[in-house]
């Protein structure tokens, strides 16, 4: 069966162990995550998990049901379409020789990206995006020599 | 009974025994221990019954037994480390099952939790899949509201099994207690009362059908639904078969009856449900050993999967029309629904499917041949005519338990008490003793294998020392006869270690034990053995040396469509 890329956006109470049942129902019943990413709302009692999944669409409708039979769930999402925004981001830690360093703020600038630290022959660049637009940049980074990568997941939210 | 509303300084031990109390616990099964041992004193300071087990297996096992037969709540209490993980096995039988059982397990005091403390161990985390929720109480001010929750979680919505952490320190520190208000959680809200429009369509797929067949499970058993599911059947003329875990669900008595379905259900059941073009599905959730190959199960029908778990629906079978809410309250509304609509002549119109019915029926009734040597099947057979039918059952796993699902026949809900979903043997035993606290009046009878007996034999001395009449039915084989018959047919006759070629005496094991010990070793014996052991009012095994290599049948090899089964 065809299996999609899903976003799914949680509000979950705050407590100790609320992550870990979330993701032991997804290793226990064989789920996917691709991408996680937790923390506190505005609320400080609440917490918001953004799940990126791979599933076929009647797996979807198991991980919502199942996520919602989850006492501590207390509502979920499937995030999706133009009403939605999703960013990620990523740290990249590139190599920069002379020659190639005004290359790479070219392209940085492009991406609308920053040089948070500089060095003799690197820099690190923050760059914010959907997954499209960080796997472009990582891409045309790459033969200038990616030392460090660390990415976030998706966190989503409707408009 | 409720408390008045003025705090009063209580420790955590005594906030959990008013928490009991309130929620009407009188019987509890445990076994103490160093974390527990507050609980432990306050509760020899109540009027609440404990039953000291032999090992912590048991108390879950007896707690699950003791909540099906009394239609109610059990609760267990062990202490931590060991206690705890001697728990799971049971935790994981009756979350299987949907059954309300309340675990208080004893945990090192806080202030050690992740030390790797004696006797600590993550229990919260060990149980966090195999439960319907769980907590940590990390405060004695939250004890109350905590423990509300569980009771509440675990009896409601589909049922199940929740457990209580309770660290050492919080059992002793006294705090203002207040009886909680009613339990609100904004999670989570079962949803009772089933969609009116999707009833509006099965009750018009109902008029339409030509070949109903009703399927119900566990579902109906656990919201009290029987009477609702026989009324639907006998007005609306559908026959019903139902899962391992249904059975007593509907009367086995009535003609509408089908047997059990699966791979050990019966010819009819099975052929039934290939053929017929409406299956009500009622309170199950389509276990592989229901479904058999699933592409191929129903192939005919439109399904209407009617249960309170949403997750149940669409898991492993597509069906037309879901619903989601409590069995009985759905049957109540549809069986009013059928009273005010038109639906012309049924007796005519199902004539020909009944009658079909009728000749698989005939063509291959369960059946078996006495000879010389007992029949297990005839130990059941015979066991239902002496107890006509009004035994509570509690069965091991395996063989045992298949015969006990054929033979014996069930007019009425929580008499069949077996660990259907978990398949867990050692259950028959101290589920026995369980539904014998619960029910002291009643013939309990535990049918058991003589390698499942093995598993939870320590119980025994719980029986006796209670006076608990139960009886113990031994199909003795020597084998794990369940794999050794999966061996017999799919693997060539290599019997791989299901030999059990040297078991105890049970006879002399039971005396050891202070109870009743008697064996049959020819047919002519059964019955003897049987009236002498129903008639005694004390703890008994019996023993029968049955036929070693009978088979249980029919049989649906795994994954093939359940119309395709081995007979005899």
């Amino acid at each position: 069966m065809a299996e999609d890329k899903h976003v799914l956006t949680m509000l979950v109470d705050n407590k100790p162990g609320v992550l870990s049942r979330v993701v032991g129902l997804f290793s226990g019943r064989g789920f996917n995550i691709d991408s996680l990413c937790v923390a506190e709302t505005i609320d400080p009692l609440i917490s918001r998990i953004t799940i990126v999944t791979r599933a076929s669409a009647l797996e979807m409708e198991q991980i919502e049901k199942q996520l919602n039979k989850l006492i501590n769930v207390i509502k979920l999402r499937t995030v999706s379409g133009p009403k939605s925004v999703q960013r990620e981001m990523a740290l990249i830690y590139v190599m920069a020789k002379n020659g190639q360093r005004s290359e790479i703020l070219r392209i940085v600038d492009i991406f609308r990206g920053k040089i948070i630290d500089v060095g003799q022959e690197h820099f690190i660049i923050e760059v914010t995006g959907n997954e499209e637009k960080i796997s472009a940049i990582i891409n045309l980074l790459k033969p200038m020599g990616i030392k460090k990568l660390a990415k976030t997941g998706t966190v989503a939210l409707f408009r | 009974m409720k408390e008045n509303n003025e705090d009063q300084m209580l420790t955590g031990a005594q906030i959990l025994m008013r928490i009991l109390k309130d929620e009407g616990v009188d019987t509890i099964f445990g076994y103490p221990g160093g974390a527990v041992i507050d609980i432990y004193d306050e509760l020899s300071r109540t009027d609440i019954r404990h039953i000291l087990v032999r090992h912590e297996q048991g108390a879950v096992h007896a707690a699950d037994g003791y909540a099906r037969a009394k239609g109610k709540t059990g609760v267990c209490l062990v202490t931590s480390g060991p206690g705890a993980t001697n728990t799971v096995t049971g935790i994981a039988s009756a979350y299987m099952d949907s059954i309300p059982v309340v675990i208080i397990t004893g945990q090192v005091p806080t202030h050690l939790i992740g030390n790797d403390a004696f006797q600590e161990v993550d229990i919260v985390g060990i149980t966090r899949p195999c439960t319907k929720h769980n907590y940590l109480v990390k405060t004695a001010e939250e004890l109350a509201g905590v423990l509300k929750e569980a009771f509440y979680i675990a009896r409601s919505g589909r049922p199940g099994p929740v457990l209580v952490d309770i660290p050492k320190n919080i059992t002793k520190a006294k705090v203002p207690f207040r009886m909680p208000e009613e339990v609100n959680l904004r999670s989570y809200k079962p949803t009772y009362n089933p969609n009116q429009k999707q009833l509006q369509k099965i009750t018009g797929l109902i008029a339409e059908s030509e070949r109903p067949v009703i399927f119900a499970g566990g579902g109906v058993v656990l919201s009290k639904g029987s009477n609702e599911l026989t009324e639907l059947a006998r007005k609306a003329m559908i026959p019903v078969t139902t899962s391992l875990m249904g059975l007593g669900a509907f009367p086995a008595s009535d003609p509408l009856w089908l047997g059990m379905i699966g791979m050990h259900g019966t010819y009819q059941a099975n052929m039934s449900v290939g053929d017929c073009d409406l299956l009500l599905a009622i309170g199950v959730r389509f276990d592989d050993r229901v479904t058999g190959k699933t592409d191929s199960f129903a192939p005919n029908a439109k399904i209407v999967h009617i249960d309170i778990d949403p997750t149940s629906i669409r898991k492993t079978i597509s069906v037309s029309v879901p619903v989601v809410g409590d069995c009985r309250l759905t049957l109540d509304h549809l069986n009013r629904m059928l009273d005010q609509k038109e639906i012309g002549d049924l007796h005519q119109r199902r004539e020909k499917w009944l009658n079909r019915i009728g000749e698989w029926k005939k063509s291959n009734p369960l059946s078996y041949q006495q000879g010389d040597i007992i029949k297990p099947q005839y130990v059941i057979d015979t066991l239902f005519k002496l107890t006509k039918g009004q035994a509570i059952i509690t069965t091991e796993v395996g063989q045992n338990q298949m015969w006990a699902a054929q033979y014996y026949h069930f007019d009425r809900p929580g008499h069949f008490i077996t660990s259907g979903g978990l398949g867990c043997m050692g259950f028959g035993l101290p589920a026995a003793i369980g539904a014998q606290v619960a029910c002291p009046d009643k013939l309990v009878v535990d049918i058991a294998g003589d390698g499942s007996i093995q598993m939870n034999i320590q119980e025994m001395a719980t029986a006796v020392q209670y006076s608990l009449p139960v009886k113990i039915v031994i199909l003795n084989n020597r084998y794990l006869g369940m794999v050794r018959q999966w061996q017999e047919l799919f693997y060539g006759k290599r019997y791989s270690f299901t030999a059990m070629e040297h078991a105890p005496d049970f006879v002399k094991l039971a005396e050891a034990y202070g109870a009743v010990g008697l064996r049959a070793t020819k047919p002519e014996e059964v019955r003897p053995v049987l009236s002498e052991g129903l008639a005694s009012d004390k703890t008994v095994i019996m023993d029968f040396m049955v036929e070693r290599e009978e088979s249980v049948y029919p049989m649906v090899p795994a994954e093939a469509p359940i119309t395709e089964m081995l007979l005899v």
